[in-house]
Formats: C-alpha cells, sequence, structure tokens
C-alpha cells in the first residue's frame, strides 16, 4: 500500500501529467506551428508532420505584410490601453463611493451598474447609437463601448473588494485635512492594486481576443484589430487554401502574449484569482 | 474631538460629502449612455423595419417575431445556444477541476503543466477555433492518430454531423478556457485548511470520501464562479463557432450571437436586433435563476 502510494506519486503522476499535457495541449499547438512552416501546397491538408521544404520566413512575413500585422497590431492597442485604463479609473472611483455609503438609492445603483455582469449587450443597437452620435467605426466609439461592457465587470470586483478594506486607513488621511479625490487617490487606490490586477488581465484578455463586438463596431472602416485581421486572413483560406499563412498570423499573434505570460506567470496567476474568489 | 465616522448612519449628509455623489457620475454617464441606451433601443428597433436596403425606419409591430418564429430560426438558435451553454458549463468545469485535482501539489512538473494549460486562454478563440477546424477534418490529423491506434482507417467528421457537432464545438471552447477553471479551482483547494484534512485523514476517509465530504463542498464558491461565467459566456458564443463551424452544418451550430452576425451582414438589421433581444431575455430569465440556485446551495455547506 505504502509502496504502491509512492511509486504514484514518484513515477506514475508525473508521467500521467506529461503526456496529458503533450497530448492534450501540445498536439494542437504542434500542428499550428508546423502548419505556419509549410508551403501552401504541403499545407493544403494540415498535418503533424515536419514540413519537408520549410517556408517559415516566406510564410510569416507575407501574414505579416498581408495581414497588415501592424497596423492591426497599434488598432489593437489604440482600443485596449484607454478602454481599459478608462474603465479602471472611473469603475473603481463610483466603487468606492458605492461601497462606502449605504441606503436604498445605493443599492439600486449598485445593481444597476452590475447588471451588466449578466446582461448581454446589445450589439446591434450600439451601432445604430454610434452612428447617430458620429462614432461609428472609430476607435473612439469602440473604447466607450468596451467601457460600458466591462464597467459592471470592474464595479463588482472594486466595490466587493473596498468592503474589506476598514474605514479607519482613511480617516487619519482626513485628519490631515485631505480632501475626498485626494484619500481616494492616495490612500484607497494603492490598497486596491490586487483586484485592479484581477480586472486589468481579464479585461485585457476579452478585448485583445475580442472579435465580434469590434466587428460590429470597427467593422468597414480604417481602423482593425489583430483578430479582425485573422478573420479576414482565414475567410480569403476559403478561396485559397492558405493554411500556412492562416496559421503563421495565428502564431504572429499568440506570441507575444504567451511570451509575456510565461515570464511573468506567478504573478498573472495569483493576480487573476487574487480578486476572483473570496 | 472628531464623532466617530463609522457610528455615522449611511444615508446622512455627512457621507455623502465624504464619499461625494460626483464621483459615480462618469462610470454611470458611460453605462447609461453605451450601455443601458442601446439595450432600451433595443425594444424599439426590434419592432421597426430598420435594415440596410432604405433609409427611413419605420414600425412594423410584431412582423419581426413572426419572420423569426416562421422560418424556425428564432426557436433553433434558443434551443442551440441553451444546448451549447449547457455543454461547455459541465465541460469546462469538469476539465478544470480535474487539472486542479492533478497538477494540486506544487512540484516542478505540475508547476510547469500549469502553465501549458493556460496557454490555450491566452489565445484568441478564433486562433483555436482555426487550430481545430484543421485538427477535426475527417481526414486530418486526429482521425489519422485515432487510425494509427486502432489499426485501421477513421474518418469521422467530428466537425460535418447535425447532431454531434455541437458537443465537439462545446468540447473546443472548454479546452479553450479549461485553464482559467483550473487556476480558479486550485485557488479553491488552496483555501482549504490542512487541519480540516488531516482530521479527515485520522478519521479514515480515503482519498474519495474526502473529496466527496469535504474538499467539493469547501470549493463551491469556486464552483459557482466557474458554471456562471461558463455559462454567461457561452450564451454569448461566437469566436470559436465562428471558427470551427460557421454556424454550420445545417446551421446546427448557429447559436443566436452566430445568427444576429449572419443576419446583420445581409442587411437586415431589425431582424438582428430582434435576435439580440431574443438573447437579452433567455439571458435575464436563466441567469439569475442560476445564479441564485448555485449562491443558495453554497450558503447550505
Amino acid at each position: 500500500m505504502r509502496n504502491s502510494a509512492r511509486a504514484w506519486s514518484r513515477l506514475v503522476h508525473p508521467a500521467v501529467v506529461i503526456v496529458l499535457a503533450a497530448v492534450v495541449i501540445g498536439i494542437p499547438l504542434w500542428l499550428a506551428l508546423v502548419t505556419s512552416a509549410k508551403s501552401q501546397g504541403e499545407a493544403n491538408l494540415p498535418d503533424l508532420s515536419l514540413p519537408r521544404v520549410w517556408h517559415l520566413w516566406d510564410n510569416y512575413s507575407q501574414a505579416f505584410s498581408q495581414g497588415h500585422m501592424l497596423w492591426a497590431l497599434f488598432g489593437s492597442l489604440l482600443v485596449m490601453v484607454p478602454s481599459v485604463a478608462g474603465v479602471l479609473i472611473f469603475g473603481s472611483l463610483a466603487s468606492w463611493v458605492l461601497a462606502r455609503r449605504t441606503g436604498r438609492v445605493m443599492a439600486v445603483l449598485y445593481s444597476a451598474a452590475i447588471s451588466g455582469i449578466i446582461l448581454p449587450p446589445a450589439v446591434v443597437t450600439i451601432v445604430l447609437l454610434l452612428r447617430q452620435l458620429h462614432l461609428a467605426s472609430t476607435p473612439t466609439g469602440m473604447v466607450l463601448v468596451y467601457m460600458g461592457m466591462y464597467m459592471s465587470l470592474v464595479i463588482f470586483f472594486v466595490t466587493g473588494f473596498v468592503r474589506t478594506i476598514p474605514v479607519e486607513v482613511e480617516e487619519a488621511a482626513r485628519m490631515d485635512g485631505a480632501r475626498p479625490l485626494g484619500i481616494f487617490i492616495k490612500v484607497v487606490l494603492p490598497l486596491l492594486r490586487p483586484v485592479i490586477a484581477t480586472a486589468t488581465i481579464l479585461i485585457c484578455l476579452y478585448i485583445w481576443n475580442d472579435v465580434f463586438y469590434a466587428f460590429f463596431v470597427l467593422g468597414g472602416g480604417t481602423y482593425s484589430t489583430l483578430p479582425l485581421n485573422l478573420y479576414s486572413v482565414a475567410s480569403s483560406n476559403l478561396y485559397q487554401n492558405n493554411w500556412n499563412l492562416v496559421f503563421a498570423y495565428v502564431v504572429l499573434m499568440s506570441l507575444p502574449l504567451i511570451v509575456v505570460f510565461v515570464v511573468a506567470q506567478r504573478r498573472i496567476i495569483s493576480g487573476i484569482t487574487g480578486g476572483a474568489v473570496k | 474631538m472628531i464623532p466617530s465616522l463609522s457610528a455615522a448612519s449611511g444615508r446622512s449628509p455627512r457621507r455623502a460629502v465624504l464619499y461625494p455623489s460626483s464621483f459615480l457620475a462618469p462610470a454611470f454617464a458611460v453605462l447609461a449612455v453605451f450601455f443601458f441606451l442601446p439595450t432600451v433601443f433595443n425594444f424599439v428597433y426590434a419592432f421597426t423595419d430598420w435594415s440596410a436596403f432604405h433609409d427611413d425606419i419605420r414600425p412594423v409591430g410584431l412582423a419581426n417575431v413572426k419572420a423569426v418564429l416562421s422560418n424556425g430560426a428564432l426557436l433553433s438558435s434558443l434551443r442551440i445556444t441553451i444546448v451549447y451553454a449547457v455543454l461547455v458549463a459541465i465541460m469546462q468545469t469538469g476539465f478544470g477541476l480535474g487539472l486542479a485535482l492533478l497538477l494540486e501539489r506544487d512540484t516542478r512538473i505540475n508547476r510547469f503543466a500549469r502553465v501549458v494549460f493556460f496557454i490555450p486562454v491566452l489565445m484568441s478563440a478564433l486562433a483555436v477555433g482555426y487550430t481545430f477546424q484543421a485538427l477535426l477534418k475527417p481526414d486530418g490529423p486526429l482521425n489519422g492518430l485515432l487510425g494509427a491506434l486502432i489499426g485501421q482507417q477513421v474518418t469521422i467528421p467530428w466537425l460535418g454531423s447535425t447532431t454531434w457537432t455541437v458537443v465537439t464545438v462545446a468540447f473546443v471552447n472548454s479546452w479553450k478556457w479549461m485553464g482559467l477553471a483550473m487556476v480558479i479551482f486550485l485557488a479553491g483547494l488552496k483555501t482549504i485548511p490542512a487541519d480540516v484534512l488531516e482530521a479527515a485523514r485520522i478519521d479514515g476517509a480515503g482519498r474519495w470520501r474526502t473529496f466527496r465530504s469535504i474538499r467539493f463542498p469547501l470549493i463551491a464558491p469556486a464552483v459557482t464562479f466557474n458554471v456562471a461565467t461558463a455559462l454567461l459566456g457561452s450564451f454569448n458564443g461566437f469566436d470559436t463557432i465562428l471558427a470551427t463551424t460557421g454556424g454550420g452544418p445545417a446551421q446546427q451550430t448557429e447559436v443566436l450571437d452566430i445568427y444576429i452576425f449572419r443576419v446583420y451582414g445581409n442587411g437586415l438589421f431589425a431582424q438582428a436586433t430582434t435576435m439580440s433581444l431574443a438573447l437579452l431575455l433567455l439571458v435575464a430569465l436563466l441567469a439569475f435563476p442560476v445564479i441564485g440556485y448555485l449562491r443558495k446551495r453554497e450558503r447550505v455547506l
């Protein structure tokens, strides 16, 4: 009994883990990787074999230029950075007040504010609204739509977190004569770091990879994002069967995030769970 | 001496000075204009003839609702959306829990495997979808591997069955997100005090008994979080389906968001709005009771 338990933890368990990771995650990623280095003819029917002739550089440079990657990268950053910054600043400011004041009005406001966690955004009429505001197909419109979509998530996370911070920490600053905004920035905001990290990581992931809302808001305009361009590269796949380019694009687009993650994985994982599970 | 603030009533004017209502204004302005206003529009424009084909928008009553009812799109999309969301919630939570239990101990191999299983979470769902579209072709690598294993040719149409493809697509989406569920379960498992587990061991509880009676109930908040986010996320399921099947075969994986996308692309904006309204009502009707139920179960335990 004892020996078998030890054999399990020393030999069988690690073997199971490695085989599972290699099969479940390794095979799909390997398929994307090898196909991205094949010639168009060889990639026509994707398989797991190594390329007979390596077309790595050709494919990647073609995906880079044909998929307008730099422009899409710029577009992705242009909508993600202000959306995340805006929703976190406005959201945590409001959360502080919602957490500290009580009464029926605040309870109603809080419920309304977090209803967006559950209710799906009205994506079609958002387009209509943006047209009326002359914001259709603009990064500004996209930023405001993302802020509206993720405000609820921020308010839900941050309000819950603020309630765990004792009021006393604010009182010292208040006695020194600090005004509310000063207290918020100097005392409260630094304490919110864990929950802001959680919200930042999750919202960045959602926005960076979003294609549905970006299609409705930015579609047909000058600006694009990485997933939108991947979709157009892959849609032309229907006519040209260029799996090699699709996967070159997939690898190029995924690599930066994966590198960031592998480097900072401890902080990212503890960041995600820090604010999510009480 | 300043009177104790924590004793002051929340509704006292003092609180309103310390925590000014004006701080609520920017967040609620954004919410009002870019979230609630479009939602209100949803209830209006679903009953008009708004389309790409003419400039004026006129009310048409229930014509759109009748149209999506009579061509079967509404009920079929609703059914597929619910089936898809439930499948994803079950698979994603199950896979995540399995992985968390497998990789719970803090060994070097487990830490490495956690990173590996988290990689799909970072990838765009479109990228994941295209990868699986290639992997699951009838003459593709997965059938090739299965064929090599059993020694005869396998040509399962993973993405071509009108009955089972919705399961495959739900699996692909769960594959993409199971790393996140795993991380949340790992955090939940960590909060279980060691002495509780020790007491169970002394009482002679085996692995399974300890899991059933102690660990699983104690990670109820993580289950709630995972099931709720998986359900809500896949009521809005889009990217994975777009990249694997595009809604096919024979529209048997056409969830509401795919329908909205397709019909909007055809210029039938009002019909797309009608389906968007259907999605809103579906979520409002289903999500609140589900979350309420999960919450209540958490408190009982």
